[in-house]
């Protein structure tokens, strides 16, 4: 009885947390819902806090769903970026890992990560984001790539590797508004 | 008692639950209607009037929507390029021609742009111009009437997609094509489409007095993409402005191969050079086959005529027709502002607007300072044209309206929202969601010398959870925000029909004061047309009956009709004698293999039935008329075909 009782009761915060489309980061901690995805911003409303579980999973969901991203989705959040990421797209993301991350001079991430540096975030996120969506062996055919950043990237072949911008895919997966490319390196802008 | 604290729990939560539409963050930030009197704004009480009209593209619908700024109530869907059986829009023997095209009969279109005729610059309210992207075409809709009077079909074109923008003194309706052709059509290689596809711009002249059009020329242009256009004002008037992509002219896997140059361009066209040009003889007339299909007010009948040729002006061979302006990353909209002065260009792959200078580019035009040529058409440089760059103001912006009081608004697609800011300045001075997925925005007003400048309508491709789910397919939407004050808010979201691809918006004492209440009767010159019961009969010629019926309140006549026989093909010509306002009747047949017929006072309309079945079968009116509306039926007796029975007819009789 008790642990029916204690089902109802998850249950019952589960929804409180998914039927509410404006809740605040601190109702969703109350609630201590286990999702990254409700770990929210301060500004939690548009599509990215649309919950959908019979669609493709999109960019965001599966940079979320990634224990190897937790820096580049904190940085995504930071930045506000989240709905510029479920758009129907087509988007193509290069997805630095968090080791990639870790490749930057020390207190880089930290710095970037102040509110007061938000749009420098901003530009150098969407320095990863191309309006798009090609597989690895399709980006071949490139020689630059125009970023959401408004820079161009250089695509570069060597062997069986793509890198874009100096920085090595090491792996892909499909999404449903575009496709996430896993990186091994951040991407840094010219500006 | 653990089962208790266990129930209050449960309680606390359900509490949570049913309060989410009024949870702190709202409250905070005083969102939503109530915090900000948002429903007093769009509010007309019952019975008092909006104080815009707003003509909303129905897009894939092929229709045209009239909705009510600022309450979004919807009062009409004007059909326009769709066959549309509640009002038997090319259903009837009357306006099946409307649908004509060089294709034949074709009735469905894909409507983009809606754009109100102007005088001296400002909005006049006679018409609305829409565009048929699919099989280029353009309909004129009569704002008196509310109804589709004149279509015209555009050749040498395809997907007529930068269309349907009128000049300031409706000189003319512009239509470019998307899609570059073999012009004229030939049986040629795919592949060979760089330098022999060509593109062609199309100016439709429109009669100041009863708004007939006319295509006066074309202007062949090279093989890239035209997608979007808009007409200079005030010291620009005269001039026509084209955005273009593809200018790398490739015909396959184009997300990107017609990405891979810096810049495209806006193509300026020098109109008033164009006709100078023809004046002096240098148009050439080339075979064209296209449907030109006028409504006729009086016989209520629309007519279908095949032209076959058309002028042309080659934009390579004749010097100062066209310039071409770089403009970065494949530009989608091509938006001017009420001074003339600033063509906004929205590279839609980017991240920021260009704004050209109409100043600098007549200035640089005057000093020969070219950058190269395309097929013969100078390329000005970019430096020398530009007046600003709107730095990082979104993501994939599309479009630009104004506001007349020196504010651009542009929607971005990929980061949904609107972005207001400073013409001169170029400075970002407001944005706002959009829910989501924005394309076109309408300031009413907005496509001409003075915008109204009090609301803006942004247009939405994707709703999700913004409405009570429908299945698969949601509906678009079209958002409200009030733009008098300094910071854009948003007011109300609707939704619409079709996909709306932007529109155009007036104010309504503009409009109401011409529309028409009733056809009058006495005007009515269609051939079967009959004023008098008295006047009723049916005609048998052949295998074909001709029924001359009329109705009014509460009956047909004749309502009993005998001597019809399996395999007659019968034309219903019923007229509507009525002449009060909102008196409309309906009639349809049983069996009949088309809509029913509804017809306003003083018209006449036909349908074709050809019975089938030997029997006796019974019609009536299909719109709730009157008190007796019940009673307004009749009955056909239907014979075999060798049958000798005489046709009679009557009402009344025993």
């Amino acid at each position: 009885m008790k642990a029916l009782l204690k089902t109802a009761f998850v249950l019952l915060s589960f929804l409180a947390v998914i039927s509410c489309k404006n809740n605040t980061p601190n109702e969703t901690n109350d609630a201590k819902v286990d999702s990254p995805s409700e770990n929210a911003t301060t500004e939690s409303q548009g599509q990215a806090f649309l919950k959908d579980d019979e669609a493709t999973p999109n960019v965001l969901d599966i940079a979320i769903g990634s224990p190897d991203h937790t820096t580049l989705v904190a940085a995504v959040q930071a930045a506000s970026l989240e709905n510029a990421l479920v758009n129907t797209g087509p988007l193509m993301v290069f997805a630095p890992t968090n080791e990639a991350f870790n490749k930057l001079p020390e207190g880089t991430v930290e710095n970037l990560l102040k509110p007061e540096n938000k749009d420098q975030l901003a530009f150098i996120l969407k320095h990863h984001v191309t309006p798009g969506k090609y597989d690895k062996e399709f980006l071949k055919k490139f020689k630059t790539l125009g970023q959401a950043s408004n820079e161009n990237v250089i695509v570069e072949v060597k062997d069986e590797d793509v890198f874009i911008g100096g920085a090595k895919i090491i792996a892909s997966v499909p999404a449903g508004n575009g496709i996430v490319h896993v990186v091994d390196a951040v991407i840094l802008p010219n500006n | 008692m653990k089962k208790i604290i266990h129930l209050i729990t449960a309680f606390a939560f359900l509490g949570m639950l049913i309060s989410c539409g009024n949870n702190s963050q709202n409250i905070k930030k005083k969102q939503g209607a109530l915090g900000s009197n948002a429903a007093e704004k769009v509010y007309v009480a019952p019975g008092e009037y909006d104080e815009y009209y707003a003509f909303i593209s129905g897009g894939f619908s092929g229709q045209l929507s009239v909705y009510g700024l600022p309450s979004g109530r919807l009062f009409k869907v004007i059909p326009v390029f769709s066959q549309d059986a509640e009002k038997a829009w090319g259903y009837n023997e009357e306006t099946k021609p409307m649908l004509n095209t060089s294709h034949g009969f074709v009735p469905w279109d894909d409507a983009h742009h809606p754009d109100i005729s102007q005088t001296n610059g400002v909005v006049d309210g006679r018409w609305v111009f829409i565009n048929g992207n699919n099989t280029p075409r353009i309909a004129k809709i009569d704002l008196t009437t509310f109804e589709t009077t004149e279509i015209i079909e555009i050749p040498n074109s395809a997907g007529n997609h930068s269309s349907s923008f009128v000049t300031e003194n409706t000189e003319y309706v512009v239509a470019g094509t998307r899609f570059s052709v073999p012009i004229p059509q030939r049986d040629m290689p795919i592949k060979e489409y760089k330098g022999n596809f060509k593109g062609s711009l199309s100016f439709i002249s429109v009669d100041p007095e009863d708004g007939g059009m006319d295509l006066k020329f074309q202007i062949m242009m090279p093989g890239f993409d035209y997608d979007l256009a808009h007409p200079g004002r005030g010291a620009s008037h005269g001039w026509f402005f084209f955005s273009t992509y593809n200018t790398e002219e490739a015909s396959t896997l184009m997300e990107v191969n017609a990405s891979q140059n810096d810049k495209d361009f806006i193509a300026a066209v020098n109109w008033k050079k164009a006709e100078e040009y023809i004046k002096a003889g240098k148009g050439k007339m080339m075979p064209a086959k296209y449907a030109h299909n006028v409504y006729n007010e009086k016989t209520h009948t629309a007519t279908s005529t095949m032209k076959d040729e058309v002028l042309m002006l080659d934009a390579s061979e004749l010097p100062g027709l066209v310039y071409l302006l770089p403009t970065p990353k494949s530009p989608h909209g091509c938006d001017v502002d009420p001074s003339g002065e600033y063509i906004v260009g929205n590279g839609k792959l980017s991240a920021n607007l260009t704004i050209h200078s109409f100043t600098k580019m007549l200035a640089a035009i005057e000093a020969k300072k070219f950058d190269g040529e395309a097929y013969g058409i100078p390329i000005l440089k970019f430096e020398d044209v530009l007046a600003g760059v709107v730095d990082q103001a979104g993501l994939g912006p599309l479009h630009t309206e104004f506001d007349g009081k020196g504010n651009a608004y542009t929607t971005f697609f990929i980061s949904s929202e609107v972005v207001k800011w400073k013409l001169g300045t170029w400075e970002v001075v407001d944005r706002q969601p959009c829910y989501y997925s924005v394309g076109h925005l309408m300031i009413p007003g907005g496509n001409s010398r003075e915008p109204f400048g009090d609301y803006v309508l942004a247009m939405n491709k994707i709703t999700k959870d913004r409405y009570l789910p429908t299945g698969p397919e949601v509906t678009q939407s079209a958002q409200l925000y009030d733009i008098s004050g300094d910071k854009m808010e948003l007011l109300l979201d609707f939704p619409t029909i079709g996909e709306p691809h932007y529109a155009a918006g007036i104010r309504a004492d503009i409009v109401m004061k011409n529309s028409k209440k009733i056809y009058k009767l006495e005007e009515n010159e269609h051939p079967f047309a009959v004023k008098t019961e008295a006047d009723t009969k049916v005609v048998r010629d052949g295998n074909v009956v001709h029924v001359y019926m009329t109705m009014i309140r509460s009956h047909f006549a004749p309502d009993n009709i005998e001597g019809i026989k399996v395999g007659d093909k019968v034309y219903f010509h019923v007229t509507n004698l009525e002449q009060d306002y909102d008196v409309p009747h309906g009639i349809s047949m049983i069996g009949a293999n088309t809509s029913e017929l509804l017809i306003m006072p003083g018209q006449t309309e036909t349908f074709l039935w050809e019975p089938k079945q030997v029997g006796v079968w019974p019609f009536y009116c299909t719109d709730f008329c009157s008190a007796l509306h019940q009673e307004m039926q009749g009955y056909v007796r239907v014979s075999p075909a060798s049958s000798t029975l005489p046709l009679s007819w009557s009402l009344g009789e025993d």
